[in-house]
């Protein structure tokens, strides 16, 4: 039995060094911080996939407004249908399939559009209309009140254009913003 | 690439109003205290398992802990991060030196191992929760044939090769992404991942734990570490009488018996045995090799911009008219076609690479699980398989001389077999 002891002793002396050398190699090499997902708006081409792909039932993914970018139209393309009846709050003008998106008048002839969050399902209907005729500052974000932190993020996976990555715990968020060129 | 936002209506003009822009909200992120919370509950979970196994032999104290760990690391944390999905953050920043892991990762990652060098898979035993989960529903334990379950196990042997490749690539954690349990935690999942992990808790009804013993990748790890370990479990306290009455008290088929009685084969034909194996131990990994050359372009054909550099090809060729969501986003974005397939080239390599490597493994571990098959050794006592053991104590009661430890009636012990 002690060469058997002494086999194992020695093995488990191996084993240990090589466990050193892996936590060694990984924290020499990168720097350890926390890090949170988020999606990158101006990479996001509003597929949609947001609202269906995440593991919760309701999307941690919501609708955010820089409001410094928006423009207070009247006639907002994130808000209504295009062609729509009338330029009024009825269910049928808007795009909004939950009606998350509130418009409210501040003075003639501006508008101004809140996100109501626990009815947005981050399906990015109002991102896409406002992105492809209004200023782009309706985007998608992922809410960290809501991520779980998966340690792979399942819309990540999804997203078509690659838009959703790690980003440090201390930034968490990525909002659009008018003064951003590059 | 980023673009320049198009700002096509110029901002507002308030002059009758004194409106304010308002900002967005900023839901913050868990506190940092809260991971440092995690580490603390597991390295505390670890010890109090380990003292309960090795020093209390109690399995209600064990039983006890598990509960813990399913609603804590379980139905809590959501079973992530998990040791187990921490080997593809280990291996992705051992082959990519920009991939940062934080601390937390690192912990579970490692600290179980370390655990497993010194005192057996104790974390299987309760810590974890997918084991912790399994070990409660196991009911009607039966006995998986020796054949099936040398052979089940080496399943978690491929897995782990297979979860390594993926990850050093960059190419996903299909651990995660296959997990059956984690879903049942987050009570909310894909169809077929939650129908997965109901059938396999239903399968461990009877079968003791499958996913910790056929598929879990870091319980083999585990194993490599606990068949080293400096103390282990033994299932009676005192001297083994050979009474044979634990030979059926473990679900999880890892008591190794006593071969005091076994008859030997003559030595001739376990020495041509050996060297068969010996041979073949070569030929298996040289033929893995092979096969995961041929596997490898399959392989990369999983990763992101493999299979989009290939969907570019087509539509650039002609051969289809439609674009997907990720080709039109490559393609509105400002990137370099010629980029994309050098880098797709490059994947392409690289999984080749990584599936031969993954091929001798797989080579490697069959060659090995046959070799020791084949080594007889002589035993003498009745003492649990320390790579195979997830330290759950349901082996000790069943030992007539703990029995008599504890003070309980001792039931009449059958005629040893060895006379």
């Amino acid at each position: 039995m002690n060469r058997r002891n002494f086999l194992s002793g020695s093995l488990r002396g191996s084993l240990m060094l090589a466990l050193g050398g892996v936590l060694g190699a990984i924290t020499g090499r990168a720097k350890a911080r926390n890090t949170v997902w988020q999606i990158d708006p101006f990479q996001c081409t509003q597929c949609g996939r947001c609202a269906t792909e995440c593991v919760l039932e309701l999307s941690a993914v919501k609708c955010v407004h820089s409001f410094d970018m928006c423009g207070y139209c009247q006639l907002c393309t994130g808000y209504f249908e295009p062609d729509p009846n009338k330029l009024n709050t009825a269910a049928e003008n808007q795009l909004c399939p939950t009606g998350a998106l509130v418009r409210s008048f501040i003075e003639d002839p501006y508008y101004e559009y809140t996100i109501n969050e626990p009815l947005c399902v981050g399906c990015a209907k109002c991102v896409k209309g406002c992105t492809m005729f209004g200023n782009g500052s309706l985007h998608l974000q992922i809410r960290h009140d809501r991520c779980v932190n998966c340690n792979e993020c399942s819309i990540a996976r999804a997203c078509p254009a690659d838009a959703i990555h790690r980003v440090p715990a201390d930034r968490p968020y990525q909002f659009k913003s008018r003064e951003r060129k590059s | 690439m980023p673009q320049v936002v198009a700002q096509r209506f110029p901002p507002p003009q308030f002059t009758e109003t004194s409106h304010l822009l308002p900002v967005p909200t900023e839901p913050a992120v868990r506190a940092l205290w809260l991971d440092y919370l995690d580490i603390g509950v597991l390295i505390a979970a670890l010890v109090l398992v380990s003292w309960l196994v090795l020093r209390r032999r109690s399995r209600s104290g064990v039983v006890g802990v598990g509960i813990f760990s399913v609603l804590y690391f379980g139905f809590w944390r959501k079973g992530c991060i998990c040791s187990i999905g921490s080997i593809q953050n280990l291996s992705q920043a051992l082959f990519d030196s920009s991939f940062g892991v934080p601390l937390t990762v690192l912990a579970f990652g490692l600290v179980p191992l370390l655990f497993a060098l010194f005192f057996g898979r104790t974390f299987c035993a309760a810590v974890c929760p997918h084991g912790a989960l399994q070990d409660l529903v196991l009911l009607k334990p039966v006995k998986v044939p020796n054949w099936l379950d040398h052979s089940l196990r080496m399943l978690a042997w491929i897995y782990l090769g297979l979860a390594v490749v993926f990850a050093a690539t960059g190419g996903g954690y299909i651990i995660c992404q296959y997990d059956p349990f984690v879903p049942i935690f987050r009570l909310s999942g894909s169809l077929t991942m939650v129908l997965f992990g109901v059938s396999l808790l239903v399968v461990g009804i009877f079968v003791g734990r499958p996913y910790c013993r056929f598929l879990c990748p870091y319980g083999v790890l585990l194993g490599v570490a606990a068949s080293v370990s400096k103390w282990r479990v033994r299932i009676t306290p005192d001297t083994c009488t050979q009474c044979r009455l634990c030979e059926e008290s473990c679900a999880f088929g890892a008591i190794n018996k006593s071969a005091v009685d076994a008859p030997s084969q003559p030595r001739a034909t376990d020495k041509r045995r050996l060297i068969l194996l010996l041979v073949l131990l070569p030929v298996l990994i040289a033929g893995g090799i092979g096969l995961g050359g041929l596997a490898g372009g399959t392989l990369a054909g999983k990763h992101r911009i493999v299979n989009l550099a290939e969907r570019l090809q087509l539509e650039e060729s002609g051969a289809v008219q439609d674009t997907t969501d990720a080709s039109a986003a490559f393609r509105a974005g400002n990137n370099s076609i010629e980029t994309l397939y050098a880098d797709a080239r490059a994947l392409h390599h690289r999984y080749v690479v990584a599936a031969r490597w993954c091929g001798a493994w797989i080579g490697l571990v069959i060659g090995l699980k046959l070799l020791s098959l084949a080594i007889v050794r002589r035993r003498t006592d009745y003492e649990a398989d320390q790579a195979h053991c997830l330290s759950c104590a349901r082996c000790y009661r069943s030992c007539p001389q703990e029995l008599q430890r504890l003070g309980l009636p001792v039931p009449e012990t059958p005629k040893p077999a060895n006379g």
